[in-house]
């Protein structure tokens, strides 16, 4: 095994198991702000212990998050030193600004949220709900902002020793690709969240218990389970992948298995990728389709895998063609799924429909997945570039950490996650199998 | 000018890290030893409770800053320190893993264990980090090329391929290891009640006592393995104020616990801790990490600074996020201020 192959297995297992949290954390923290906002009316009591039961499962992951998220700041220095040392001057920006403008925010108006309850008054409580979610939101962001400049580098200068430098800030933080990617991976996270907290209530209502917090949840994770799986594909998706076709050509031809340039490209819906023949296996296609999907006619010319270099093809193009085909059906059925549940929520059967909420309740996971294979998508599709057309991730990462070293970490990393995987879905049974408090509270006036 | 600035914010971040930060790593060392009944271990528990991870978030904040102000630093100062670093990333997950755990296993057996790994991780924390700056100090091998790459030890002794630990980096992790020990207990002193709060008071003059020697003893240290340390001091005489201020804040540790007046006790233990940093800093200014292959190869401000738009553009932000920082800051803690409740009941 080279070094380069185990920092990159490195980064990819820590960033993989961190993002299972910030996922849901980001999710819910929105649909924690509708809840507490909901309890803000006279006799909602009810919506309060469930936003507060929220704020406990929010909690647990908040904290995963944090402690698995540490390591991903250090990486970029320990594992990727060369990288860090050409791109520290732009990127490490919107990483610091992370820490300094969201994560101060957030840990402050969590103590407040999480601690403070019972001593807060409703609109204190409420908007420190808020702070959260604008908090976990904004840390995204600056993420979000970091990837989009290695893959479509903007605003940037080089010094005389290599360096990058900022040439605008403003033009760093809008980056075009990031804002599209932000409202694509946002709207991802809001789709863990109402499926995790529609799949809660499903299993409550199945097991007949704790029914009146069930309907809240289903409620409120169903409605918001179909505006985000609607918006995931059109138009948060529909204009990240036009604007991949556009500046990475051979992502998108990697993404679709497109060996060969065509005009009326159709859309493999399954196969398997054959680099060695050059041609998708057991091909299942719409003719012209992806040409209509990029270019909104079914005769455009698309560019396939032939036209470029072959040593600027994606490095893992199968699993590359695997990720992006797991997360668009992954998708579909996501749609189907929850147009299904919003219709009988509508017409008040979802509650019996008990096929209706074994299927949201085994869904749960499926977002978990999809998440993280558009993640691997994005960056797999990336490769070979480090930062998109400027740097091979051949030249980043640290060559004098051995690949021995490197994976003597990387086995500790895998330990230890393994262990705190355990004890996650431990805590997180033990909080669910709980559930919220019991019944409403009797009435003691509105609190100040 | 840059350079000057942007050492000294970064310099302020990793003070703001180990004043608020260290306290509750220190916390988490009594936890081992000083605490003795569940009541009270609830107590000292929820007297960090809502503020350990927003004192974590100051080595973030403070990493990422260095990051993007001296990106040549921040490469080769990670990846040569590879393997401790990735030790102590693990140890801030036990660390914190453990703490949130706590609160929900209300299981004997598993809050023994849960205990017992929160308090030694703590303690190794604290050793590390003493450790870390100690390599700093004393200088690292660093080839041509601005990198390196330190194993965990190798005969003991500062040369010029030292290890991790030698005997001089050693004394800095148990000076750090007894210095947050003693700002633990002062917060302690401050937050908890009844007995405990006598106990942690009882131990300050002993802790007092040994991080006054330990500190001589560095200090002499530092002198042997690196006696360009006080250059700076002697060509501008009024910095000796830094290690009277060390002094200072010693003394006063020890006449604000005996007068019982606990707030500012912890004060000074905070100005012990920023004089001891600045101290550190300025011996160094302007390297940031000495070589000890050669002193042409010293990573100095002029080598590793970023370029000037990234940092006046850097600069704007900085103030701006800091001020809202320090803001929230003030916020928590002046809604946390007075002792924990004592009871059994948790949160």
């Amino acid at each position: 095994m080279t070094a380069e192959l185990i920092h990159r297995l490195h980064f990819a297992f820590t960033i993989t198991f961190h993002y299972l949290f910030p996922q849901l954390t980001m999710g819910l923290a929105l649909l924690i702000v509708v809840l507490k906002t909901a309890a803000l009316r006279p006799g909602h009591e009810l919506w309060d212990q469930a936003a507060r039961f929220w704020g406990k499962i929010f909690g647990i992951n908040f904290v995963f998050g944090v402690v698995t998220g540490i390591p991903m700041e250090f990486e970029f220095g320990t594992n990727w030193a060369r990288f860090s040392r050409l791109s520290g001057g732009v990127i490490g920006q919107p990483l610091a600004m992370e820490g300094v403008f969201s994560f101060f925010l957030e840990s402050a108006f969590l103590g407040l949220f999480l601690y403070g309850g019972k001593h807060l008054s409703k609109r204190l409580h409420w908007l420190s709900a808020v702070m959260v979610f604008l908090g976990s939101w904004l840390s995204g962001f600056f993420i979000i902002v970091t990837d989009a400049w290695m893959q479509h580098p903007v605003a940037y200068s080089r010094l005389p020793d290599g360096q990058f430098e900022v040439t605008s800030f403003w033009q760093l933080l809008l980056n075009p690709w990031g804002l599209l990617q932000y409202m694509h991976n946002m709207t991802g996270a809001v789709i863990t969240g109402s499926f995790v907290m529609s799949a809660v209530g499903a299993f409550y209502l199945l097991e007949s218990r704790r029914t009146e917090f069930a309907r809240i949840f289903l409620k409120v994770g169903v409605i918001a389970g179909l505006i985000s799986t609607i918006v995931i594909i059109f138009p948060t998706g529909d204009l990240h992948g036009k604007y991949v076709a556009r500046n990475q050509p051979a992502a998108i031809a990697g993404m679709e298995g497109l060996f060969h340039s065509e005009a009326g490209a159709g859309l493999v819906l399954i196969g398997q990728p054959n680099e060695e023949t050059g041609q998708i296996d057991n091909p299942l296609v719409v003719n012209d389709l992806l040409s209509f999907l990029i270019y909104g006619t079914t005769k455009a010319q698309v560019q396939g895998l032939d036209q470029i270099p072959r040593d600027q093809w994606p490095t893992a193009l199968p699993l590359l063609f695997y990720a992006y085909h797991i997360m668009a059906g992954l998708g579909t059925w996501f749609v189907l799924l929850m147009l299904v549940s919003a219709f009988l929520l509508w017409r008040k059967k979802l509650h019996t429909a008990r096929w209706a909420l074994w299927a949201l309740l085994l869904s749960f996971p499926l977002p978990y997945i999809a998440n993280t294979a558009g993640w691997m998508t994005a960056e797999l599709g990336r490769q070979p570039w480090l930062i998109y057309g400027l740097m091979r991730t051949s030249e980043g990462y640290s060559n004098t950490v051995s690949a021995g070293n490197g994976l003597f970490t990387l086995l500790g990393f895998m330990g230890i996650y393994t262990l705190l995987g355990l004890l996650f879905t431990l805590l997180i049974y033990r909080e669910i199998s709980d559930g919220p408090a019991p019944g409403p509270v009797p009435a003691k006036g509105v609190e100040a | 000018m840059m350079g000057f600035i942007w050492f000294w914010l970064v310099a302020i971040m990793i003070v703001g890290y180990v004043v608020l930060d260290g306290f509750d790593l220190g916390v988490g060392v009594l936890h081992l030893f000083l605490v003795r009944t569940e009541a009270e271990r609830q107590a000292t528990l929820r007297s960090i409770g809502p503020v350990w991870d927003g004192n974590e978030v100051w080595l973030l904040a403070g990493g990422g800053t260095l990051y993007f102000a001296f990106p040549l630093l921040y490469a080769s100062a990670f990846s040569g320190f590879y393997l401790p670093l990735m030790i102590v990333l693990w140890l801030l997950i036990l660390r914190g893993v453990s703490l949130e755990l706590r609160n929900h296993l209300d299981v004997g057996v598993w809050r023994d264990l849960l205990d017992g790994v929160f308090g030694s991780s703590s303690a190794l924390l604290t050793i590390f980090f003493g450790a870390a700056l100690a390599n700093v100090l004393r200088g690292v091998p660093l080839q041509a090329d601005g990198y390196f790459f330190l194993p965990l030890w190798t005969n003991w002794t500062p040369g010029v391929h030292p290890g991790i630990l030698d005997w001089y980096t050693v004394i800095g992790g148990v000076l750090a290891l007894v210095a947050l020990t003693l700002h633990g207990a002062l917060w302690l002193v401050m937050k908890v009640s009844g007995e405990l709060e006598q106990r942690a008071r009882g131990i300050v003059p002993a802790l007092c006592l040994v991080v006054s020697v330990l500190t001589l003893v560095s200090l002499s240290a530092t002198m042997a393995v690196r006696g360009s340390s006080l250059n700076n001091y002697f060509d501008y005489p009024f910095t000796f104020v830094i290690p009277a201020g060390v002094a200072a804040s010693l003394g006063a540790i020890w006449y604000f616990n005996g007068a019982a007046k606990p707030l500012r006790a912890f004060l000074s233990s905070c100005f012990y801790l920023f004089f001891m940093l600045a101290g550190a800093c300025w011996g160094l200014y302007p390297t940031l990490l000495p070589s000890t292959t050669g002193q042409d190869r010293d990573i100095t401000l002029a080598k590793a600074l970023s370029g000037p738009h990234s940092l006046t553009v850097g600069l704007a932000w900085w103030a701006v996020g800091m001020a809202l920082a320090v803001g929230y800051v003030v916020f928590v803690y002046s809604g946390f201020k007075g002792k924990v409740d004592m009871g059994t009941a948790g949160h």
